[in-house]
Parts: C-alpha cells; sequence; structure tokens
C-alpha cells in the first residue's frame, strides 16, 4: 500500500474534537452516535448487529478484517452501522470460511469508515465525554463546516428505532429435533442466533414485527392455545420512546404468558413493570463484561451492547401489578442492573426474566447460554 | 466467598535454578504469589535454591530456605515448619513435580498439609495423557491420534499405525524436554529412546503430526466457585511443530474469527473444570488447521507457565497474583483490578481484558555458546530468553520486539544487495524453521517470492506474512523517496521501523534521522496498558510507545530516577542483574524518588507494573531510551538514568546517553571506558602497584602468535568488551591459536582480540565491592572451587573464602580501593582476581553490578544492590551504616566466625543441545560462560554446604555404589588423596587403565573399566559409556585432557561425559570439584544434614536485616 494510497479522511465530534485519517469501506458522508465497542473478536457480527442501527463504531482493537467476510456470520441481513472506525483494516482476509474482504464489504453497503486514526485517544475522549454524535466524510476537508453538520443530525435520546430495523413480514425459525415450544418473539432489531438458540433446545420461534398486537402474539400456535412463551429481542433506540411494544408486553404479563427479552428486551420489561430507564455516559460495548447472577452469586462473562439501563433497585424486592419484581444480575463493573425477574406474587413461580446482555452471544462468550435453558423451564413451568 | 480463615501458613516452592525452559519467569510469579499471601497475614515459608531469585529475599517470606528443591530437603522443612497448606502451582514443573513426589511418599499425609491450587488428581489428569484425551474427547473436542509407549517396541508400532512423521511426547518433563519429531525408524529409535529416559515414569506419546497447523495459547485463571475468565489468548506466528517458547508469538490472537475463537474458549473453561483445577491459572494449547478450522487441544499446564507471564504482561492482568488469591479462597469478583479505577473504586478481576494493542514475544538463542548444537527449533525448547515489545499495530510490536533482541542480525535489513538474494534457495531454506528465520522470510520477500510461495514454505499464516510485505513496501518506500519527509518518516515509524533501520536505508546514522525527526516534531506518544481498551481510567502507569496522537504520561512533582533494565535473558546476563535492578527501585523509591524502569523482558520482577512508580515496556536502544528520557523530563523532574545494574546492557548505553545530555548516575561512562579498555585500565593498575597476567591486543593471527610467543603459552584469547565470556578460549600452541583467530569472524582492528597469559594453576577470586568515592564496602569475597580459566559464572564458588586467609583478604582489599578510586567508581564493582604462586593478579574490573551480587547479598545478608542505589544518587557508606541499610561495621571481607558457608554451584544446559547427527554437544567447561542458571548451598561448614548445592543442582552426591574415575595425566597425582577417601568410605572405584595402574601403586584398589574407544569387550564387558547410560554408575570424575594433541582421550573424555549428561549423574570434571565433592560425600555420610532458613541465620549471625521490606 503506498503512502497516501487512500482518500484522506476526517472524523469531528459534536463537541468539536476532529481526527484526520483515511477513507475505509465506502467514500462518502455519514453521521451518527459514536460509541466503541472493545471486542477483541467479532467484527463481522458486530457490524450486522441491527442494534447498532445510527451508531458509529469505533474499535478499540487494532486489526480488523483480519479474518475476512464469510456467510455464515452476519447477524442480520445486512451491515448495520452508521459508520466504522478503525485503526490498521486488514490488506487481506486470511480465514477458510472468508468470502469476501471487509472493505469490499463495507464498499459494496455504502458504509462510510475512517481507519488510520488514533482510536485509544478517541476511545478515551468518549469515555470521559460521553457518547456523543459525529460525522466521517471523505468529501469535506474542512471540519468546521462538518461540525455545523453533526450539531444538525439526530441525536439518540428519544429516538424509536425499531421500526427501522424490524422484519417486514413474519417469518418461522423451526425448533431442531424435536419441537417442545412455540415462541413468539418480537423483532426489535433482533440477532440471527437467537432464534438459533432457541430452535437448538426445541422451540420454534415466530419471529414477528415490532409492530403486532397482542391479537398477532396470540395467534402464534393457536392451534395448540397460543404461544407457550413470549420474546422480546434486543435493538436500537431509546427505550424511553417506545410505547406500543410496552403496552402489549404489559397485556401479555396480564394474561401470564411466560416471558424473555434480551436487551431492548429488559429495556422494556423494566419499564412495563415499572421503572424507568437512562442513557449510560458510554454504555458498554464489548464481549468481557463481568455479570454476576444474584441468584447463584456466579460471575458470567458476556457479551454487550446498550447503551440506556433500566433504573431498578437492587437487593430490593418490588411489587407491580403483575407480580414481585427483582433485579436478577449485575455488572460488577459499575454495579448497573444487567437483569430482572417477576414472580408471581402468591406462587412465587417466574413468570417473566429479561437481561441487558447477550446471551446468545455471536459475537462473545458462551457463558450466560443457560438463560435459554432458563426460558425452557419457565415454559415448562419447572421454576 | 471470602479467605478461608482455616489457612494460617503456606508453604511455597519456587523453581530452582534457571534452566532453558524454567526461567524467572517464576520468580515473577513467585514473588507474585509470596507478596499477596503475606499481605493477607498469612505465614510463608518458602523453599527455592536459586539465590538470584528476588523471592528468596528474606523481607518476601517469613522462613526462607534456600535450600535443594528436592523431595528430602522438602520435607526437613515441612517438619520444621509444619505448614498447613502447599501452594505449588506457581514454582513451575519443578515445584509441581516435588510436590506429586512428597505426595506419593505420604510426606503430605503425615504432616497434614493441604495441596491448594491444584490437586493431585487434577495435575495428574492435566499431565497424564491418556486422561486428558479422554476429559477432551467427553468435552466433544479433539486430541491428535495417539499411542502411548513405554518400550522402543511399543514405539515401533505406534509409527506403523500413525504413519511417520511422528511426534514423541515424554510425560512429566517440563519445556518440552525430550520431545522432537522422528521422519523414520532411526530418528524414533534415538528420541523416543531419549524421551523414555527423561520421563520420569519411563512414558512417551507418539503421536500423528500436525506440523503446519496454525497454533494456539489461551490462559485461564479459575475460582472455587466455577468462575472462569480467559486472560489472555496468544497466538504463534511459527505454526505447529515449533515449541512455544522458541516460537514468536503474538497476543491477542489476531487470525481467528469469534465462531473459532469462542470454540477455543469453551473447551478451555470445560478442560479446566474438569481437570479439576480448583483454583488457579492453566494453559491449553490448541492446533487449527488453517484449510478446514478444525481444533486439535494439544496439551495443558495445571500450573501458571512461562506463557502465563508473558500473559500476565501483555494483558496487565496479574495471574500469579490472582492465582494466589484464589488458592486461599477468594472469588474473582472478590478481588480487585488493580489497574483500573472504575466509578465504584476498581473493576473485578472476574472479567477478560481486552488489548487495543499488539504484543508480540520474540525468543532469544545461545546457539553461539555450543558450537556444534542443531540450531533447528523443534518441540524442544532451545531459548535461553526472550523480548516483548508492545505496540499499537503488529509491524509496530514486532520490529520493536526485534530490536529489542540486542542481535544486530535480528533486524530487518534492506541494504544486502538484492542479486545476492536466490529466491528458490531462500524458499527452500525458510521451510525449517531457525533462529533468524524470519529474517530470511523477509529476504525471500525482496527476492520477489509471492505471497503463497511464502505460505508454502512456512505455512505462515497469510495475514501475517501480508504484514511482512507491508514492512517491505514501506522500506522500499524510504529507500525511493527523493527526500526523508514528514510523510514517509511518519509512516516508517508508525510502523515501527527504527532510526537505524532507516538511517541504513538512507545512507545517514541514526543520530542524523533523529536529528531530522526531531525537527520535523516527529516523537512517540507512551500508551497505557489498561486491561480494558480505555473503557476505564487506569491507575497504573505501565507504558509502551507508539506513533500515535495522544500520550498518556502523567505530570509528576517528585524527583524521578530512570533504571534501565536488562533486557532479554541470555547466558551470561540473566535474574542475576534484574535482581539488582528491582533493589534499587524498591531502595530508591524508599529515598522519596519516583521510580521509572525501562525493561523488555516480560519473565522478570522488573517488568511487573507494580515494582517500580512508573513502567515502560520499551526495547533497550538509544533511540528507544532517549524518547523516554525526553517524554519524562516533560512529566517532571528527572535525576538521572542508572545504567550501572542491568549488565552490560545498559552498560553500553551510558557513554551515548550522556553525549545526548542524558545524565548518568552513580559511575560516569568515562569511568567505565578507563576499565573496559585495556590500555587505559593498565595505567590504572601501575599507578596502584598492581599486576595483570601478561597481555597483547591482535588483529592478526600474526600479531596474535608474537604475542603468545613472547609471553608464553597457554594463553587466553578473547574478543574485546565482552560479558559472559563469550568467544574466549585457553589455547596451548600455535596451531589452536591459528584456528581460533580464523574462526573469530570480528576481528577488524576496532575490534582486536584479546591474548593474555593464562595464569596456571591460580585460585580465581571473584569480590563484589561498593564505592562512594572515600569509603570502600567489601560485599564479598568469593572462592572460586575450580582453577582459574573457568568462567567465573560456571565455576562454583564458596563464600566466605574457604582457603584463604586474613592477608590475602586484606591484600585483596587494598587491591579493590585502588582500582575503584583509580577508575573512579560510584557504586558497585566487581574484580576477578587470579592468586598463582603468592602474586595477586587482576583479571578483569567491572565497574558494575555483577552476576554474583545476589549471591554475596544472600550469602552476608546484606542488600547490596539498595545500598549500590544509594551511593549512586548520592548517599555515601558511612551514611547507610547509619540509615541500617549497611551493617554498622565491618563488612562482606570482615564476616564474623559464625558466618555460614555459601557455595554457589552452576547449572548447564547441555542436555538441551544435540548436534544434527543427534550427538550431545561436548559439556567442558572453559573461559566461555555456558550455564543458564546456580543454585546456592548454605551450612555451617563447606562439605554440607557443598553438597546442598549439588543436590540442588543436580541431585544428591551419593553416599554408596559405585565411581568411575579417569584423570588426565596432570591430575593424576591430585587425586589420589581424595579417591582413596572414597575407597576408604566404602564406593567401588571403577577407573580407566592409567587411572588405576596409579591408584594401584597407591594402595587403592579399583577395578578397570573398559574405554569408549575400545568397544565392547569379546564376552560382552561393557564400556564405561554402556555402564554409565545402564545407570550403573553413582558418580563420574572425569578431568579432561586439555591439550590438542590427545585426539582419543580427548574424545573417550567427551563421550563419558555425554553419557554421563545423559544418564543425569553427577560429573567432576576439576580436581578441585572432586576434593569438595569428597568433603560434601562426607558430611551427608556422617547423617543428618539440617535445612535452616536465612532468618534463622540472621538471628544466628546477628546481622542487621539490612531491608528495605517488601512493597
Amino acid at each position: 500500500m503506498p503512502l497516501h494510497a487512500h482518500k484522506e479522511a476526517i472524523l469531528v465530534l459534536e463537541d468539536g474534537r476532529t481526527f484526520r485519517g483515511e477513507s475505509f469501506g465506502a467514500e462518502g458522508e455519514t453521521f451518527g452516535e459514536a460509541v466503541f465497542s472493545t471486542g477483541m473478536t467479532g467484527y463481522q457480527e458486530t457490524l450486522t448487529d441491527p442494534s447498532y442501527h445510527q451508531q458509529v463504531v469505533v474499535m478499540t482493537a487494532p486489526h480488523v478484517g483480519n479474518t475476512g467476510v464469510n456467510d455464515e456470520d452476519p447477524e442480520s441481513r445486512r451491515i448495520w452501522v452508521a459508520g466504522y472506525v478503525v485503526r490498521d483494516p486488514a490488506r487481506v482476509s486470511s480465514n477458510w470460511r472468508a468470502k469476501r474482504s471487509l472493505d469490499d464489504d463495507l464498499r459494496d453497503q455504502s458504509v462510510v469508515g475512517i481507519s488510520g486514526i488514533d482510536t485509544r485517544a478517541l476511545t478515551r475522549h468518549l469515555r470521559e465525554r460521553g457518547a456523543m454524535r459525529v460525522g466521517i466524510s471523505t468529501i469535506e476537508t474542512d471540519p468546521e463546516v462538518l461540525l455545523k453538520k453533526v450539531l444538525a443530525s439526530a441525536e439518540m435520546s428519544g429516538t424509536n428505532l425499531s421500526d427501522a430495523v424490524t422484519t417486514a413480514e413474519a417469518y418461522v425459525v423451526p425448533a431442531k429435533g424435536e419441537k417442545r415450544f412455540t415462541v413468539a418473539a418480537l423483532d426489535l432489531g433482533i440477532k440471527e442466533m437467537t432464534p438459533e438458540r432457541m430452535a437448538e433446545r426445541g422451540i420454534e420461534v415466530h419471529v414477528l414485527p415490532a409492530t403486532a398486537t397482542l391479537e398477532d402474539v396470540k395467534a402464534v400456535g393457536a392451534d395448540s392455545g397460543g404461544p407457550d412463551g413470549l420474546f422480546y429481542s434486543n435493538g436500537p433506540g431509546d427505550p424511553a420512546a417506545t410505547t406500543g411494544q410496552v403496552e402489549l408486553l404489559q397485556a401479555a404479563l396480564a394474561e401470564d404468558i411466560p416471558y424473555f427479552g434480551i436487551c431492548f428486551g429488559n429495556q422494556l420489561f423494566g419499564r412495563a413493570l415499572g421503572f424507568g430507564t437512562y442513557k449510560l455516559k458510554y454504555g458498554h460495548r464489548g464481549i468481557n463484561q463481568p455479570v454476576m447472577d444474584l441468584t447463584t452469586r456466579k460471575v458470567e462473562v458476556t457479551a454487550h451492547n446498550h447503551g440506556f439501563a433500566v433504573d431498578a433497585p437492587v437487593d430490593e424486592e418490588t411489587s407491580t401489578p403483575y407480580g414481585i419484581a427483582t433485579v436478577s444480575h449485575v455488572n460488577l463493573n459499575d454495579d448497573c442492573v444487567e437483569g430482572l425477574e417477576l414472580k408471581d406474587a402468591q406462587t412465587g413461580k417466574l413468570k417473566g426474566f429479561s437481561v441487558q446482555y447477550h446471551p446468545e452471544a455471536a459475537a462473545g462468550p458462551h457463558d450466560a447460554a443457560y438463560l435459554f435453558d432458563r426460558f425452557i423451564s419457565l415454559m415448562a413451568k419447572e421454576v | 466467598m471470602p479467605k478461608r480463615e482455616d489457612i494460617k501458613s503456606v508453604l511455597v516452592i519456587g523453581s530452582g535454578p534457571i534452566v532453558i525452559g524454567q526461567a524467572c519467569e517464576f520468580d515473577y510469579s513467585g514473588t507474585q504469589a509470596c507478596r499477596v499471601l503475606r499481605e493477607e497475614g498469612i505465614r510463608v515459608v518458602l523453599v527455592n535454591s536459586n539465590p538470584a531469585t528476588i523471592m528468596t529475599d528474606p523481607e518476601f517470606a517469613d522462613a526462607t530456605y534456600v535450600e535443594p528443591i528436592t523431595p528430602e530437603f522438602v520435607e526437613k522443612v515441612i517438619a520444621k515448619e509444619r505448614p498447613d497448606a502447599l501452594l505449588a502451582t506457581l514454582g513451575g514443573q519443578t515445584a509441581l513435580n516435588c510436590a506429586v513426589a512428597l505426595d506419593e511418599r505420604g510426606i503430605l499425609e503425615k504432616y497434614d498439609v493441604e495441596l491448594i491450587g491444584a490437586s493431585i488428581d487434577a495435575i495428574q489428569r492435566g499431565e497424564n495423557r491418556e486422561e486428558f484425551k479422554k476429559i477432551v474427547a467427553e468435552l466433544g473436542g479433539e486430541s491428535a491420534k495417539s499411542v502411548i509407549c513405554h518400550t522402543i517396541d511399543d514405539l515401533l508400532a505406534g509409527a506403523e499405525q500413525l504413519g511417520f512423521p511422528v511426534v514423541i511426547r515424554p510425560s512429566f518433563t517440563m519445556g518440552g524436554s525430550g520431545s522432537g519429531f522422528a521422519y523414520n525408524e532411526a530418528e524414533l529409535r534415538r528420541l523416543g529412546g531419549a524421551g523414555l529416559a527423561a520421563s520420569p515414569t519411563t512414558e512417551v506419546l507418539l503421536e500423528e503430526s500436525i506440523l503446519g497447523w496454525k497454533e494456539y495459547e489461551l490462559e485461564v485463571m479459575r475460582d472455587r466457585k466455577d468462575n472462569s475468565v480467559i486472560v489472555c489468548s496468544i497466538e504463534n506466528l511459527d505454526p505447529m511443530g515449533v515449541h512455544t517458547g522458541d516460537s514468536i508469538t503474538v497476543a491477542p490472537a489476531l487470525t481467528l474469527t469469534d465462531r473459532e475463537y469462542q470454540k477455543l474458549r469453551d473447551l478451555a473453561i470445560g478442560i479446566i473444570r474438569a481437570v479439576g483445577v480448583d483454583t488457579g491459572g492453566c494453559n491449553i494449547q490448541y492446533a487449527v488447521n488453517p484449510a478446514d478450522g478444525r481444533i486439535i487441544v494439544i496439551e495443558m499446564n495445571p500450573r501458571v507457565s512461562r506463557s502465563s507471564a508473558l500473559a500476565s504482561k501483555a494483558t496487565g492482568y496479574p495471574i500469579a497474583k490472582i492465582a494466589a488469591k484464589v488458592a486461599i479462597g477468594y472469588t474473582l469478583d472478590e478481588i480487585e483490578n488493580d489497574i483500573t479505577a472504575g466509578p465504584n473504586g476498581s473493576t473485578a478481576a472476574s472479567f477478560e481484558p481486552t488489548l487495543d494493542y499488539v504484543v508480540v514475544k520474540v525468543p532469544r538463542f545461545a546457539f553461539e555458546k555450543f558450537p556444534g548444537a542443531d540450531t533447528t527449533l523443534t518441540t524442544h525448547m532451545k531459548s535461553v530468553g526472550e523480548a516483548m515489545a508492545i505496540g499499537r499495530n503488529f509491524t509496530e510490536a514486532l520490529q520493536k520486539a526485534l530490536r529489542s533482541l540486542e542481535k544486530p542480525e535480528a533486524v530487518f535489513d534492506w541494504t544486502q544487495e538484492i542479486v545476492e538474494l536466490d529466491k528458490p534457495a531462500l524458499l527452500e531454506e525458510i521451510k525449517v524453521p531457525t533462529d533468524g528465520r524470519l529474517k530470511r522470510v523477509m529476504d525471500a520477500i525482496r527476492s520477489g517470492a509471492t505471497p503463497e510461495e511464502i505460505f508454502e514454505s512456512t505455512r505462515i499464516d497469510p495475514w501475517f506474512i501480508d504484514q511482512l510485505f507491508l514492512i517491505n513496501e514501506i522500506a522500499q518506500e524510504i529507500i525511493a523517496s527523493p527526500e526523508l519527509t514528514a510523510d514517509v518518516l511518519r509512516y516508517a515509524k508508525r510502523h515501527g521501523f527504527s532510526d537505524y533501520q532507516v538511517g541504513k536505508m538512507r545512507g545517514m546514522t541514526a543520530d542524523v534521522v533523529r536529528g531530522v525527526r526531531h525537527a520535523l516534531g516527529i516523537r512517540p506518544v507512551y500508551k497505557t496498558v489498561d486491561t480494558c481498551a480505555a473503557e476505564f481510567e487506569a491507575r497504573t502507569p505501565y507504558h509502551y510507545s507508539s506513533y500515535d496522537e495522544e500520550t498518556e504520561v502523567a505530570p509528576r512533582e517528585k524527583e524521578a530516577v530512570i533504571i534501565l533494565g536488562s533486557g532479554p535473558n541470555r547466558i551470561g546476563q540473566g535474574i542475576e542483574f534484574d535482581y539488582s535492578c528491582v533493589h534499587a527501585s524498591l531502595a530508591l523509591s524508599e529515598a522519596g524518588y519516583e521510580t521509572v524502569m525501562v525493561n523488555c523482558n516480560p519473565e522478570t520482577v522488573s517488568t511487573d507494573y507494580d515494582t517500580s512508580d512508573r513502567l515502560y515496556f520499551e526495547p533497550l536502544t538509544l533511540e528507544d531510551v532517549l524518547e523516554i528520557v525526553h517524554a519524562e523530563q516533560q512529566a517532571g523532574p528527572v535525576v538521572g538514568v542508572i545504567c550501572q545494574l542491568g549488565g552490560q546492557t545498559p552498560l553500553g548505553l551510558a557513554q551515548a546517553l550522556k553525549d545526548n545530555g542524558v545524565p548518568i548516575v552513580g559511575t560516569s561512562p568515562e569511568a567505565i571506558h578507563l576499565a573496559e579498555e585495556r590500555g587505559a585500565f593498565g595505567r590504572v593498575l601501575a599507578q596502584a602497584g598492581l599486576v595483570a597476567p601478561k597481555h597483547g591486543m591482535a588483529t592478526t593471527f600474526n600479531e596474535a602468535r608474537e604475542i603468545a610467543a613472547e609471553i608464553g603459552y597457554p594463553v587466553l584469547v578473547r574478543p574485546s568488551y565482552v560479558l559472559g565470556g563469550r568467544g574466549m578460549q585457553i589455547v596451548y600452541d600455535d596451531e589452536a591459536l591459528r584456528s581460533y583467530i580464523e574462526a573469530a569472524t570480528e576481528v577488524t582492528p576496532d575490534k582486536p582480540v584479546m591474548v593474555d597469559k593464562f595464569v596456571d594453576d591460580a585460585v580465581e577470586i571473584d569480590v563484589d565491592a561498593l564505592y562512594d568515592g572515600t569509603e570502600l564496602f567489601l560485599g564479598g569475597v568469593m572462592e572460586h572451587i575450580e582453577e582459574a580459566g573457568i568462567h567465573s559464572g560456571d565455576s562454583s564458588c564458596a563464600l566466605p573464602p574457604i582457603t584463604l586467609g586474613a592477608a590475602e583478604v586484606e591484600r585483596i582489599r587494598v587491591a579493590t580501593l585502588a582500582i575503584a578510586e583509580g577508575v573512579g567508581v560510584r557504586g558497585l564493582l566487581n574484580i576477578q582476581y587470579a592468586l598463582g604462586s603468592d602474586v595477586l593478579y587482576v583479571i578483569e574490573a567491572n565497574p558494575r553490578a555483577s552476576r554474583t551480587v545476589p549471591f554475596v547479598s544472600k550469602a552476608t545478608a546484606t542488600p547490596l544492590a539498595k545500598a549500590a542505589a544509594r551511593v549512586m544518587l548520592g548517599e555515601s557508606i558511612a551514611q547507610l551504616r547509619t540509615a541500617g541499610v549497611l551493617p554498622r561495621t565491618g563488612d562482606g571481607g570482615a564476616l564474623p566466625p559464625n558466618q555460614p558457608i555459601a557455595v554457589k554451584e552452576a547449572v548447564m544446559p547441555f542436555n538441551r543441545f544435540r548436534t544434527p547427527e543427534g550427538q550431545q554437544v561436548d559439556t567442558v567447561l572453559g573461559p566461555e560462560m555456558k550455564s543458564t542458571g546456580e543454585v546456592m548451598g548454605l551450612d555451617s561448614d563447606f562439605g554440607r554446604a557443598f553438597a546442598k548445592s549439588q543436590a540442588g543442582a543436580f541431585g544428591p552426591l551419593p553416599t554408596s555404589g559405585r565411581i568411575f574415575v579417569s584423570m588426565a595425566n596432570r591430575d593424576k597425582r591430585t587425586m589420589i588423596f581424595p579417591i582413596k577417601v572414597l575407597a576408604d568410605h566404602g564406593f567401588e572405584i571403577f577407573a580407566t587403565e592409567g587411572t588405576a595402574e596409579v591408584l594401584r601403586r597407591n594402595g587403592v584398589p579399583s577395578r578397570l573399566m573398559r574405554k569408549h574407544s575400545e568397544g565392547t569387550g569379546p564376552d560382552g564387558e561393557k564400556t564405561t559409556v554402556q555402564r554409565i547410560l545402564d545407570g550403573e554408575v553413582d558418580l563420574v570424575i572425569n578431568t579432561p585432557n586439555g591439550t590438542s594433541n590427545a585426539k582419543s582421550a580427548r574424545m573417550d573424555g567427551y563421550e563419558i561425559r555425554t553419557a554421563a549428561v545423559m544418564a543425569n549423574i553427577a560429573c567432576i570434571t576439576t580436581v578441585q570439584g572432586l576434593g569438595a565433592a569428597v568433603q560434601g560425600i562426607e558430611a551427608l555420610r556422617r547423617g543428618e544434614i539440617d535445612v535452616r532458613s536465612l532468618q534463622e541465620w540472621r538471628d544466628i549471625v546477628g546481622h542487621h536485616d539490612g531491608g528495605v521490606s517488601a512493597k
């Protein structure tokens, strides 16, 4: 790669801090919320995670793209990130499954990126000042001009993005092996590994658009008396800006449909139970986060991607119209709420639970995969 | 789950002497463990025979036993101390094997000692290959197909089944000792036979070949609540077939998708759980087939390993420290991560570090020390040390690591003419992994090879190959650029090119490039190793340089002292120098300075992030050090740089640093030069009325011959400016002198060869002293057990001297003072003397910390290096006496009468090296240093101390059985008395013809043994060599015929000593050693040899503790 083979690019944060680097992926201009992800593996899964919609992702790992891009690892049908920031992109793809290079993939999907900048300095800046809006451009060379555009772009707080990422049509992921349960899964930005993890445990997963109604949910598995469980997926946006899905969940809980939620599904569970949500300063994005399961006191290393969290009291039971709610998991780094549990006020039986992190992993460790088994137990009324 | 309250005292076993495959990384881990346990209020009892370790400093344990790590001695310690628990997972394979032996002998049960960390069952499951395979299979993983063998017949049958090539892996050995590849039956018989012999259970695993696959390691940590985390992934750049200790390795793994990585992770956690390593760290190795991703689990170590040390330094996650905490009951979530300061204090240790940089480790070899040794890299570890570098990308880290090796030939070089690069030959050459292969790969790239061709030859992952192409492209751009512009320079620096490399390509000196670079404002920034990729604020200033935008060096108020470490371990410059650097850091920190450590050796205590106030993990080159000095000067006041404690590496930088305006504390560079330059030093001696052996300097054979003729043979020849006696040899005639000069490649007018009179039959004396400008403190006077001519690093020695009287010590004191004054020493000084025919010759003087500083410090309970650091910063010896750092009166030359005798014995790596034909390399000692480590034997008299030193280094001396004796003619008179003593003690004496004849005439009965050259007798009588190999001999005494004449006698000696090494029995090669051995054997036969801790000795002798307490 001769010097300056790549076009120059600039990155400007909404507080004016500017980084100059080289174009990576598509040329052009892009805006979004700047967030950093600390995972050292799994860039392909990260890029295709719908939760990153409208976010510009800064990779703290310097070398990105080494294993190219394959057809098995994407977590959805497309790349969702609004922009991509890496330090040293790979020049070749080295993996037996690689089909094409990351650079080509970004170009094909018109994702504007920047490389060659001090990603650690940028990460430290975001850590100190918090996630903020950012612009990347290969067209505009004047930071002042780009800054104006950044300040004019949309903010993440108060934004509902579920409709933008959800499936247009409902579809079914069949159970692998013997079918044991039928689940209605609301797609708020679902990752492919989630229904996969359910399917391999004998769950037939009916993935529904984000706009599904209680009737749509109850229509799932109607021949055997409705769904065995309701699932809310991860997804982008501010949970406080979502009302329809919260009401749907409250209605489902009132009808005692067992519930499991991941990430955005945890935040909406929290809201359905009457808790508030708030925006974290710079979020959790990575695959090394220690979470303690408060029931077993065991620690699991987990995959995270969230900028909002539930505001619920730890070590305290909360009475809700649907039962007794408790915080089931906390993050050991910052004590933030990582899971909720709802039990029947009379019987003490589990009615629903959710976690803020990603038991489906992809990318990330499999420590939390037991939560899918817990969902099975819940539906089997064993807990 | 908090700390267990039932454990009040813990016995920690160290790893003993430094050997290949088990180096100072275990001092690092053991030191961390001792610190942790003491902080927790637990009584720490330590056993380690290695005096050069920080962990054996008396302030790191409550009872420190510098005693042999054998079940016999450790039992004595247990019986005396009655510890509640034994922690054996931090002392390498030595400690683990000792724990297994203690368990097998019922000692742990007898004294009710609980093995914490890993149980015996877990150790067995992890190391027994059959059981381990079962575990892997149950987890759905795969192992290489293999057959367990206990005999040669098993091996042959196994190879039939698996097909050649096959891998040979002996059970229960360390550093892959005894393992290798066999491509045919002959190799199988040879390597397999050696492997069976090397295994304590006579067990060898024969395995299908997975040569060329990608190799990975994961470091796992687990607590007693079954919380497990992966601390680090490590990828080997050299594919399968090269021992990981000899591979270039990279952290984190860079060529795995998340799916593949998570499979390795799941397996790792499943394995540690199934093996049952309840608490602590372990290391798991994998091979991944690049063609289809098939994963094979190779092995696991149920203990902290060399890779753990690397992983700790690479991530900032202190594995040994955490392993010690979880061993005493803490769970990972209860342990703080020191490095971070999160919103609620620090984050917990129950997470997985994430890196925003790349770490590269490169091995350092010492093949030049073992002529004839096969330099091919195999599964049998051969490297003696390693350097690690950190960069913001792979290219930066790799090039920094290569220059950290301090081998000019290791660094990529584009100035070699392109016509000399023959592509087909290079592609053939790089098929075989050797030291320096990577550079030949670069040459192949320059010669026009394609990435595919390189891959075909080397099986190095294509991503790494591309990175090498990238480096080459940048080099071409540097060469082709019409001007050295800011863009080009910045580009070069971003990918790790040194000023020297750039200068060489541009026809400039490194100084000029640096000048240009500074003028253009291109300087490195310093980033922080923080375990979390900047997600949380780091509290610990553990830095590395990078050519990036933002620096993280914090401003400071206190005056700083920068201490330069010693770089990668090599023969002649090892842990002893790190010891001195660490001591300086501790002492100066106590004295109120901010200490800044610079080093690139991941195995050391000095590169632990909490040893100094700031740590720069950087190469020790002028460029890198100057930039650090600059950065620290920007941050606050810098008093100066200490170059005197890290051995030759920092010493070599002193003058250039000073020339660049850097203040050097302690002995000035001019004084250093004065001591090293023969002419100037000669004048210092003359002025003091001292004599050196006659000598001269030569640049050609003819000059050398003239000098030799004048001063008379034998002469000692060596290159100038050396450490560890590199290239030294004693020659007895013109012919040998000619071959030496011809073989010496680097003889030039500015690098002449020294020709010294060799003082025959002299006693060699080593002195370590401290000088403040007025007062001399004689640290210790060591008398070598072997006569002069054997490198001091390889000689055993005794302190206090066993045969020198007060008058001689006084002469030595006067001479040392004169030299210290004459040279202008401020700090430490090491002088070697030879005392022959009542003349005290000065062999050499080194105005720096020596290899023996830790030994002397421990033997005399005086912290010499700490005192030296404070002298260097201006305190006087008198002040240090008052401050209690040094004894109020007296010194190491005037020790109290009840002072114990300390014997140092060197440990050799001969069993690691073979010639390409599979022969063992010769084991004779000479002026070239060959040892990798040392042990100390400490007792009230010489015989016992010597016996302990032998037990620590080789295994116990025999107290009965068969002794084989074969002496050179010149030694025959001296041997009679000691051999007679042994015969009187009931030993059966075997001898070769000449030796037997002399013994018979002196009334010592002996039996004749056939010489190797005579072959097996007509009735099948075995030769000496066969008997030794068959274990029929308990001790070998063989002094070599040194002259070049008696070829066959020399060959016999060679075969005998080789056999002794292979059979792992003591082999004495000098008359002096024989005398000492006899005293040792007598002490053993008299019965009980006791163990006594350093703390007890201190109380007996009544020395002050002289200590700066452990941090």
